[in-house]
């Protein structure tokens, strides 16, 4: 298995805890989002799509993180990364979608780029902090009566797989503090001790820059 | 007696519109609450105690309190499995997530109320409209890009999926609030001529949702 990734890309990271959790080998080749090398010709014959995370499995192509952790759990589904309960099933879709479309989304580079170029700096920086707020008070009353250890109890699954890249991210990129958000503050503090969490981190990618580390 | 599923919604929201297809070819019935969302009422105390996180759609299923149309949509074709939203081929299921993201992550983000209220004050109406247009045209092009080669009568084969549910409501709103057509892609424009031969997804638009207000004459 091929898996087209960036250091940095929330997306690809999420991709990379599933693999690594489930005990996955795979071929990590990065792409440079930011020289635009999702673009590059060679890059478009495997994945038409010119994004990352893409998945090559044989002749299967897949791109979109849900869409490749759902099938890398359908087709390897140990361990499973949904519970078998209906109602927590759903509130890992639910926390899964908060962060998919709800947070990521507003804070993605073409769309940073964007305001920057016709509003301002702070705008850019007003509009993530406020995205991240709303996704993160969202995902605080989602989980906080049934996160346990992990987001939605004792075992890791899908909803962690996203929780954890974006807190990440919002630490880390854009200095957001957890203090308002006791579960998932406790729940990032339970990824540390995780080796398929700390492996799939970005500075601990091929492609990230030395100093990062 | 069992209780009746209640699905809170509001006419025009493209995500209402998803669940109310998928609760349509499951043959569910439910209670259409409508929650008005130019009027803010998804932040009335009453619908909050419902649904702490004031967003439709939400399924009210018993105790179980469910929000987001994907997650609906999942928890609906797992508790009832026919007819099944999802193929059997790993690859098939793929494509209909992947559309499903596309559409929820790439284009509706964008296009949403609160999102071109603030492009709108921040700038002006035409950096607003040239945001939404661009939005949705990215993510038909990456659309049609990977239906093209899967696509049958419907999105993904031959029956309706996951893919459909989000496309049909994309598609729809797309060129009632934003006068965009999706005939630029052939095989979207293809797909959505079939759902409109089909009651369950007519009779699933918004202008015929009860809290649709009455067509001008």
């Amino acid at each position: 298995m091929k898996l087209y990734s960036y250091w940095r890309s929330s997306c690809a990271h999420r991709v990379r805890i599933a693999l690594s959790l489930k005990g996955l080998e795979y071929e990590y080749i990065p792409v440079n989002l930011l020289k635009g090398e999702q673009s590059d010709p060679d890059f478009k014959k495997i994945n038409p799509m010119g994004t990352v995370p893409a998945l090559v499995d044989g002749d299967v192509v897949i791109s979109d993180s849900l869409a490749i952790i759902m099938y890398l759990d359908e087709k390897y589904p140990e361990p499973p990364l949904l519970p078998p309960d209906l109602h927590k099933r759903a509130v890992n879709f639910q926390a899964s979608s908060i962060v998919l479309s709800g947070i990521q989304p507003h804070q993605n580079l073409g769309v940073l780029k964007f305001i920057e170029e016709k509003i301002n700096s702070e705008e850019k920086t007003a509009w993530v902090t406020n995205a991240i707020t709303k996704g993160f008070t969202a995902l605080e009353k989602l989980l906080v009566s049934c996160a346990g250890k992990h987001a939605t109890g004792d075992e890791v699954y899908l909803a962690d797989l996203f929780l954890a890249p974006q807190i990440y991210g919002a630490i880390n990129r854009f200095q957001i503090n957890m203090e308002p958000y006791p579960t998932l503050a406790k729940c990032y503090e339970s990824y540390k001790d995780l080796p398929a969490f700390q492996n799939a981190a970005p500075e601990k990618q091929p492609d990230a820059p030395a100093s990062t580390s | 007696m069992k209780e009746k599923l209640k699905l809170y919604s509001y006419w025009r929201s493209s995500c209402g519109h998803r669940v109310r297809i998928a609760l349509s070819l499951k043959v569910i019935e439910y209670e259409y609450i409508p929650v008005n969302l130019l009027k803010g009422e998804q932040f009335d105390p009453d619908f909050m105690k419902i649904n702490p996180m004031g967003t439709v759609p939400a399924l009210v299923d018993g105790e179980v309190v469910i929000t987001d149309s994907f997650a609906i949509i999942m928890y609906l074709d797992e508790k009832y499995p026919e007819p099944p939203l999802l193929p059997r081929d790993l690859h098939k299921r793929a494509l209909n997530y992947q559309v499903a993201s596309i559409i929820s992550s790439g284009i509706q983000p964008h296009q949403n109320l609160a999102v071109i209220r603030y492009i709108e004050e921040k700038t002006n109406g035409e950096e607003k409209i040239a945001w939404v247009n661009n939005a949705i045209r990215k993510g038909y092009t990456a659309l049609e890009k990977l239906l093209v080669n899967y696509a049958g009568i419907y999105a993904t084969g031959d029956e309706i999926y996951l893919a459909d549910l989000f496309l049909v409501a994309q598609v729809h709103g797309a060129m009632i609030k934003f006068k965009i057509d999706v005939e630029p892609y052939p095989t979207l424009a293809k797909c959505y001529e079939s759902y409109k031969e089909l009651s369950v997804f007519e009779d699933a638009v918004p202008a015929k949702q009860p809290d649709a207000p009455a067509p001008m004459i």
